[in-house]
């Protein structure tokens, strides 16, 4: 089959790629446009290490074909930092080492920025239910809780 | 001078580890995401059966398909002598490893591989990887250990017959090995005990469960070599497996450590590499393969489901007479269970005069486990806390009380040979006894437990390099993977022992080319072993640099002292000279004999022997049997904690993962021998909103023979949750649970409330 011509936009940047029809747009990011940040590691839509923002949406790029980004925008780990300035969310997880092999911290940093952009005020079980889809094995999540909500509170504070 | 004598500088604090940005904003590299120029896409065809002749494999059609450029089956692998190697803690046979890499006569469970394809997409792969066609003899087959020790059970392996037994068998059987610990007369024992309490468990298997498949990309030219990037706990390992398996000289292959994204010890044997360095030996192309989630399932991991008896007794005052357990371990398809270790850490918490531990190394119908954190202990601990428990329950003593009065210390002789010397345990109890944690009042249909776990913790060959370049900044380099902030540990132990700003040092993990013979990250060892490489490196660069201030002072480098990154005269007879910093001497050093640098290769000895204690809560819905955890705590002994934050993470990650053991995780067989649970949606692992606060508690006796004291800290802390979790729910429903998993359904039909 023919591959399909795509125009979209990618980290605030417009881009185009040719894919096939069922390829997934985590296939995409990672083979065609070199995003290698958005990680597989189920490919069900069970890990969420795979997470992207899709119009503003958090999705499992597993779940979501390639063709499907046709004039949209997409928001990767890759777009997170303003070049050598990181995410508030990013520089906390260092501080507080709320990773340990760091595979899954792409897919929880994106789904982490996508609540605080709601809801800058939540509590340790909206951070837990919130994050509910995204596995990590290291750390027992208790230090990846505490960071996002640390972050929140810094936040807060900065905007007050 | 002794270094734990010192305050440390740097040591004990948290800087930001030296791969965080790149692990923050997407940039490190894990295994699947490297891809090279004509790179191609290789995939697995696996066994649908359980257990099978292999009659035939017809490549025809797939070699046939457009965009196919190799095709491997075991007639193009070596065949492999039969010989022990170590994997990750375990031995396991040669053989055995070429077998579940890829099948050669025989398939022992389904998922393992028959054939490995190569092509231009994983499309055309999957596509060649279906036309491949395998003409199997379905033979009868067995999962439950228990059956698989059976008379009649269907044999696997007609070479086995059960080791560590005499005389030898005349028969072959799925039982492939004996051991035995004991200590004392366990008979005069229980004759002086008050009480005592026996009780059958069993556990299932579980898997590691890494977020990262296994992946790989391999390459290999013309003339024989081959470039390996791979994610592994030990590129070492991979290089040592595939040249044995392959039968290529060590020095042709070339192994990178990608980053890894999780091991737990499942990442301490080969599956992909060497069939992507066949696919590439036979394509002319590199070739990189990935597995699905449901490969990693079905095929790689898990650690052994066991079935246990366990006999107890005590004093009415809470003296344990005596203690006696019989192991039965699931090896999977070949032999190699954890069941030595397991035998080893059942009762090594107690100081205990009359011990026997039996336990058996038994095949069955499975994939062939691998190491996960602590092989073996977390099971027969879980028994044997879990007894303990109710001996105190029944004799009305408080748990930690129960332990501490029995628990080992300083020359306590263990069953299993070693006299402890510095240990921690008495005082990880001392310390949970006395946590706000233990004090706070429950509710209904709440429990609280506690358990202890053991670990032996160990050392092994590990190598580093200190360059002091020529600005003054440092480069490091080692060869253990980093799975959990190792790095920012190396640096701080090089900026200890330097004096100079752990920021100035850039830490490495380099390929197999560019540094000495590792064991594996695994068995808590890369902190205390590679770490100990580092200290001593370090210490050779600063000899270096001591010579080169000397001859720059022309006076004996015995006169030369290093103190604070700085050499100084060590005395005023020595001469009256301005102290150089490492960055003065660094720079003129093409004039005072050319590049500094320190080297050690080191086979470390003397790992401190690990010690925690856990307390956890739950509550349990009385009507649909669901445990919910309410607070955790995990107190350990980690000798010192050289960035106690990754130590704490290590504890808390361990917690989890114990507590996903004891109350979600197993693999379920239907009747045919198939996995049904293979994915993470029915496979159940700990999600964030399952999970409290796992709140830490680090002891720190320091382990004597470590220059900064360190003991081993990752594998401990999944040891006591199962047993944790398991005495907190008899404590909040009254009844002894004695299987895991913990779910909602056995609730029910423990409590009788499901009838």
């Amino acid at each position: 089959m023919a591959k399909q011509h795509i125009t979209t936009t990618i980290n605030g940047e417009e881009a185009e790629y040719l894919c096939e029809a069922q390829e997934t747009l985590l296939d995409v990011l990672r083979d065609q446009v070199g995003l290698t940040g958005t990680k597989e590691g189920c490919s069900s839509g069970d890990c969420g290490a795979c997470s992207v923002m899709l119009d503003g949406r958090l999705v499992c790029s597993c779940l979501v074909l390639g063709v499907e980004a046709e004039g949209k925008t997409v928001e990767t780990i890759e777009g997170m930092a303003d070049g050598e300035e990181l995410h508030p969310l990013q520089q906390k997880f260092l501080e507080e080492a709320a990773l340990q092999c760091g595979f899954c911290t792409p897919g929880v940093l994106v789904a982490a920025k996508a609540l605080l952009d709601v809801n800058d005020d939540p509590t340790e079980t909206e951070v837990r239910y919130w994050l509910a889809g995204n596995l990590c094995r290291c750390t027992g999540y208790d230090k990846i809780i505490r960071a996002v909500m640390d972050t929140a509170a810094d936040l807060r504070g900065a905007s007050a | 001078m002794n270094e734990q004598a010192k305050q440390f500088k740097f040591v004990g604090t948290r800087p930001i580890r030296p791969d965080g940005v790149d692990k923050v904003t997407g940039r490190a590299m894990y295994g699947a995401d490297l891809t090279l120029p004509g790179m191609l896409e290789g995939k697995v065809v696996r066994s649908p059966h359980a257990h099978a002749r292999i009659k035939s494999i017809d490549t025809s059609k797939a070699e046939a398909l457009n965009g196919v450029k190799s095709v491997v089956t075991a007639a193009d692998m070596p065949e492999a002598e039969s010989k022990p190697v170590a994997a990750g803690e375990a031995m396991i046979n040669f053989r055995d490893l070429a077998e579940n890499v890829i099948a050669r006569h025989k398939v022992f469970y389904e998922g393992q591989t028959v054939a490995a394809v190569a092509a231009t997409s994983n499309e055309i792969a999957e596509r060649a990887a279906a036309l491949i066609e395998v003409e199997y003899e379905v033979l009868p087959h067995v999962i439950d250990v228990l059956d698989a020790m059976k008379d009649d059970a269907p044999v696997l392996h007609d070479h086995i017959f059960t080791g560590g037994v005499t005389p030898k068998p005349e028969k072959p059987s799925n039982v492939a090995n004996r051991v035995e610990f004991a200590l004392g007369d366990i008979d005069a024992g229980f004759a002086a005990a008050d009480i005592v309490i026996e009780r059958k468990f069993t556990t299932e298997p579980v898997h590691q469960a890494y977020i990262e498949p296994h992946a790989v990309v391999a390459d290999m030219g013309p003339d024989g070599k081959a470039d390996v990037w791979c994610s592994s706990q030990g590129h070492f390992m991979v290089r040592s497996f595939c040249a044995g398996l392959l039968k290529i000289e060590m020095s042709k292959i070339k192994v990178s450590a990608a980053e890894i994204g999780g091991g737990f010890g499942g990442k301490t044997t080969v599956y992909l590499e060497p069939l992507a360095i066949m696919l590439s030996r036979k394509a002319g192309r590199p070739v990189r393969m990935v597995m699905s989630r449901e490969e990693i399932f079905r095929a790689s991991g898990p650690t052994s489901g066991a079935a246990m008896t366990i006999k107890i007794g005590a004093t009415k005052d809470g003296r344990i007479t005596a203690g006696d357990a019989t192991l039965c371990l699931q090896a999977g398809a070949f032999p190699g269970s954890p069941v030595g270790p397991a035998a080893m850490t059942a009762f090594a918490p107690y100081d205990l005069e009359n011990v026997r531990v039996v336990g058996f190394d038994v095949v069955s119908n499975r994939p062939k486990v691998v190491a996960y954190r602590a092989p073996g202990a977390p099971i027969s601990e879980y028994a044997v806390e879990s007894v303990v428990d109710e001996l105190a329950s029944e004799l009305g003593l408080d748990p930690i009380e129960f332990r501490a009065k029995n628990g080992a210390k300083e020359g306590t002789q263990a069953a299993y040979g070693v006299k402890f010397g510095t240990i921690g345990m008495q005082e990880t109890l001392e310390a949970a006894k006395a946590t706000e944690h233990y004090k706070i009042p429950l509710g209904p249909n709440q429990g609280r437990g506690v358990a202890t776990g053991f670990w032996f913790n160990i050392g092994g060959e590990s190598c580093a390099g200190i360059r002091i370049n020529e600005d003054g900044s440092v480069s490091l380099t080692e060869g253990s993977p980093d799975i959990g902030g190792s790095r920012a540990s190396m640096a701080i132990m090089a900026a200890e022992v330097l004096g100079i700003d752990v920021a100035k040092i850039k830490p490495s993990v380099v390929d197999t080319d560019a540094t000495g013979y590792h064991f594996v990250t695994g068995g808590s060892r890369v902190t205390f072993a590679t770490g100990m490489a580092v200290v001593d490196a370090s210490k050779a660069a600063i000899d270096e640099l001591r010579a080169r201030a000397a001859k720059i002072w022309d006076v004996d480098v015995d006169g030369v002292v290093w103190e604070d990154g700085h050499a100084k005269p060590a005395s005023t007879n020595v001469g009256d000279f301005e102290p150089m910093s490492l960055a003065e001497i660094a720079a003129i050093a093409n004039k005072t004999g050319g590049p500094i640098s320190g080297h050690a290769d080191i086979n470390a000895k003397g790992a401190g022997p690990g010690f925690g204690t856990h307390i956890c809560d739950v509550e349990v819905d009385p009507d649909t049997g669901f445990v919910t955890v309410l607070r955790y705590t995990a107190v350990q002994d980690v000798g010192r904690a050289i960035h106690p934050s990754y130590v704490e993470g290590q504890l808390q990650g361990g917690a989890a993962q114990g507590i996903g053991w004891a109350l979600n995780e197993a693999y379920m067989y239907d009747e045919d021998g198939k996995l049904e649970n293979a994915g993470f949606l029915d496979y159940r692992v700990p999600v964030a909103s399952d999970l409290p606060m796992i709140d830490t508690i680090l002891v720190e006796i320091p382990n004597p023979t470590h220059p900064f004291g360190v003991r081993g800290v990752g594998e401990v802390p999944i040891i006591p949750p199962l047993a944790a979790v398991n005495n907190a729910v008899a404590a909040a429903t009254g009844v002894r649970f004695t299987a895991l998993p913990l779910s909602p359904p056995a609730i029910l039909a423990g409590t009788g409330a499901g009838d």
